[in-house]
């Protein structure tokens, strides 16, 4: 047998048929192989052979939104030893369908470092780089001020670093500023709207004169916009809009303008600290004593927290707003969840823990599903992923911007609490199918899966 | 008329907080030269001393909450509640203006010691040096509190009786509608005794008046065998527990936070220098003058005019009142006027 050139471009019978054998079996080769090569492919901080897997928990610690920034990294903390096996697994339990296995991700221990966004948008980017490029993160979460997520967010997007928002309200954060690596379990300022309508036209009617206070930056101007656009179409009159700096402590120069304004209506859209103190001084000021134009004043807190009611005390009780999530819902996924937060910190998470312990075990359970770290599979498992058992029913990831779409709570300060975290009495369930709206109606572009 | 009123009594509450710290800068610098960035941190520790008591009073033991079954709940019950019942709870209650009679000590050591050990040292120094050694002081104190207390700002509230609002439209014969929170009325009435007593003390005392002269012409009051020096250390503890007493009073309106002092100690810079450096009474009218005029420029009416003018009268009144009268309202001849 002749030895064959090596530059022959004959094709035999045989070659054909190797080649065509090896391209059915390529084909059809059970979907770990592929897998694994996209475990080898290379991409930012791929953990490659170590043992663990480094997440970044980026909250605010200091700030007017500093209570929720130290109740979000609780959770964190908790999430990650219920993914290490250790724990009595809190929601674990109830996830539906869960690809966690409680041995890390994919095999890998799951470590995590900390930074303070001081709810500031620099700070957070500053801190959430340091974390990409020092500490090496693959997925980073945090939020309580959308500022601080929308800024980071296309930080992610920027360096194909997953960002599982946490606490962020704003349209904007799914809308004119989504981002392919952004994910916002949390609800919007749209949905506080949709869900609030029909409440305050059964509490309050469609003749009121609405006077709002806004913190001056995208998730107040976002509220603001939803919640006058809501109650408008109820028939309400908006007498004035004004904008406040974040972190103001003392509104008396804003709030005493309202006294005379012909409002009726005061809708706070403060968060935090701003929201304690603004509310808490508008009671001071004799506002919710007030009868104007024959009506009993009102005030309004669009998104509330019950970290939010621990700190102003009495002056909430009976004020609507809407939340995420309460610690009182019956079902087994928040109950499971509460049992095991109480148990490791003795008071029962925030809507902003709950919301980043469930981000956490998002990302980890899509790591799980595309059996790789690689950034642009991940985002794919996640992007349409219907999940429950994680405390709002049944929950869907909208592929098209990324928003959590759930189940919405309208609470109120409860007027008779029977503990000391019974704050809030949640006044209706509103299903998701009344919150939804048409992703393409806040504008703006996810960006491409490869960066 | 009521809204103008309204803002008028918003303006003294802010203007009795302007004129109390711009009245111990203007002593500090009246009497030793001294130009103290530091007296806004003065403001911060007194408005901490008030939080401290408060913290000391509420020390407390954890109790189980039988009313939580899910987890093992923990409440915090006050040792003072535990052995005095409601006398304790009243005690409690009444923490910030109980914590005067803790302020006033803890604020008078801390002024001497910054005299003794620090400013003293910088009498003969360039306004620029003192500037920035008061200034780098006043960033150690924060970071001081900073560190003990944390960042985030404290609530700390008025005594119960005092927490609602005053019907003044009532007690007035005005409208029955106007209300003002009670405890910014006694944060006024406060402000307005203490700025009472300074000048009291300042006027009908002896040691008042050789301080007076001493501000007046240092090197004769000297001459004639008075130690000013001992009564400008004692004035300058005097000036620290005035702006000392403002912070803890000024707790319940606004929950202290390591940094209030640089807020306020820019505002009350620019007080002086509207009132006139080294006078005492340009420091007290031109702390209710702004105070006012911020609050009047706050009104909606106003807003729509001229948009986001509340953010910036006072800094428009400064730079109109240097341009016009460089030595400020009530400012003597001479000083820092070039």
């Amino acid at each position: 047998m002749s030895k064959k050139d090596s530059n022959s471009t004959d094709i035999s019978r045989r070659s054909v048929l190797k080649g065509g054998t090896a391209l059915a079996a390529a084909s059809t080769m059970p979907m770990f192989f592929i897998k694994d090569a996209w475990a080898a492919k290379n991409f930012r901080n791929n953990p490659g052979n170590s043992k663990t897997v480094t997440l970044g928990f980026n909250v605010p610690q200091t700030g007017a939104y500093a209570d929720e920034g130290a109740d979000e990294l609780r959770a964190f903390k908790l999430a990650v030893k219920h993914l290490n096996g250790e724990g009595d697994g809190g929601m674990m339990n109830t996830m539906k369908p869960l690809h966690l296995k409680g041995n890390g991700i994919l095999g890998k221990k799951v470590v995590y470092v900390t930074g303070d966004t001081q709810t500031k948008s620099d700070a957070a980017r500053a801190s959430a780089k340091r974390m990409i490029e020092k500490d090496g993160v693959l997925m980073f979460s945090g939020g309580s001020s959308s500022g601080v997520a929308v800024a980071v967010q296309s930080l992610a997007q920027e360096m194909g670093v997953i960002f599982m928002a946490g606490l962020t309200h704003s349209n904007d954060t799914t809308g004119k500023d989504k981002r392919r690596y952004g994910f916002r379990h949390f609800f919007n300022a749209k949905m506080s709207g949709a869900a609030l309508g029909p409440v305050l036209k059964q509490e309050m009617g469609t003749d009121r004169n609405a006077y709002h206070l806004t913190s001056d930056y995208t998730w107040g101007w976002t509220q603001e916009q939803s919640i006058k656009e809501t109650t408008e179409a109820l028939g309400w009159h908006t007498v004035k809009t004004v904008k406040t700096p974040v972190g103001a402590g003392d509104f008396s120069q804003y709030i005493t303008p309202i006294l005379n304004s012909g409002a009726d209506t005061l809708i706070l859209n403060h968060y935090g600290k701003d929201m304690v103190n603004s509310l808490t001084q508008s009671v001071q000021f004799g506002l919710r004593d007030k009868i104007v134009n024959g009506k009993q004043f009102e005030i309004i807190v669009p998104l509330y927290s019950r970290l939010m009611a621990q700190g102003a005390g009495d002056n909430l009780k009976g004020i609507l707003g809407t939340t995420n999530w309460n610690w009182a819902l019956k079902d087994a996924g928040s109950q499971a969840f509460v049992k095991s937060f109480g148990n490791a910190y003795g008071f029962p998470p925030s809507q902003a823990a709950h919301t980043c312990y469930v981000q956490t075990l998002l990302y980890a359970n899509a790591c799980e599903m595309a059996g790789s770290f690689y950034p642009p599979e991940v985002i794919k498992q996640l992007e349409g992923f219907k999940f429950d058992g994680m405390g709002n029913g049944a929950t869907e990831y909208r592929a098209e911007d990324h928003q959590c779409f759930k189940d919405v709570l309208v609470v109120r300060g409860n007027q008779n609490p029977t503990s000391q975290f019974d704050l809030l009495e949640i006044v209706k369930e509103v299903p998701r199918a009344d919150v939804e709206y048409d992703a393409s109606i806040f504008g703006g572009e996810l960006g491409p899966y490869e960066v | 008329m009521d809204a103008l009123f309204i803002q008028l009594l918003n303006g003294l509450d802010k203007g009795g907080a302007y004129a109390l710290i711009a009245l111990g800068l203007t002593l500090t610098f009246g009497t030793l030269g001294v130009v103290n960035f530091a007296h806004g941190a003065i403001f911060m520790i007194g408005a901490f001393c008030a939080v401290s008591f408060q913290q000391i009073l509420t020390i407390s033991k954890k109790v189980k909450d039988e009313s939580i079954t899910f987890f093992d709940a923990f409440k915090d019950q006050p040792y003072l509640e535990i052995w005095w019942g409601d006398t304790g709870r009243a005690i409690i209650d009444y923490a910030v203006p109980l914590s005067i009679l803790f302020a006033i000590p803890v604020m008078l050591l801390i002024g001497f010691a910054m005299e003794r050990g620090l400013i003293r040292h910088f009498y003969k120094r360039t306004h620029a040096e003192q500037i920035l050694v008061t200034f780098g002081l006043a960033i150690i104190l924060q970071e001081v509190v900073r560190s003990i207390f944390g960042a985030n700002p404290i609530p700390t509230s008025a005594p119960d009786i005092v927490a609602g609002s005053a019907p003044i439209g009532v007690l007035l014969g005005m409208s029955p509608d106007l209300v003002y929170p009670w405890w910014r009325l006694i944060y006024f009435a406060f402000s307005m005794s203490i700025i009472g007593g300074v000048f009291a003390f300042l006027k009908y005392t002896t040691f008042g008046m050789v301080v007076r002269a001493g501000m007046h012409d240092r090197d004769t009051v000297g001459l004639l065998g008075i130690n000013i020096q001992r009564r400008f250390t004692i004035v300058f503890g005097l000036a620290t527990v005035v702006a000392g007493l403002a912070g803890a009073m000024y707790a319940p309106i606004l929950s202290p936070d390591y940094h209030m002092g640089m807020d306020f100690l820019i505002l009350s810079f620019v007080v002086v220098v509207v009132g006139g450096m080294g006078s005492l009474e340009g420091a007290v009218a031109a702390g209710f003058l702004l105070g006012i005029m911020q609050s009047f420029a706050s009104m909606n009416e106003i807003k729509s005019i001229i948009p986001g003018i509340d953010q910036i009268i006072i800094y428009l009144i400064a730079v109109v009142i240097i341009l016009v009268r460089p030595r400020g309202l009530m400012g003597k001849r001479g000083v820092m006027e070039d």
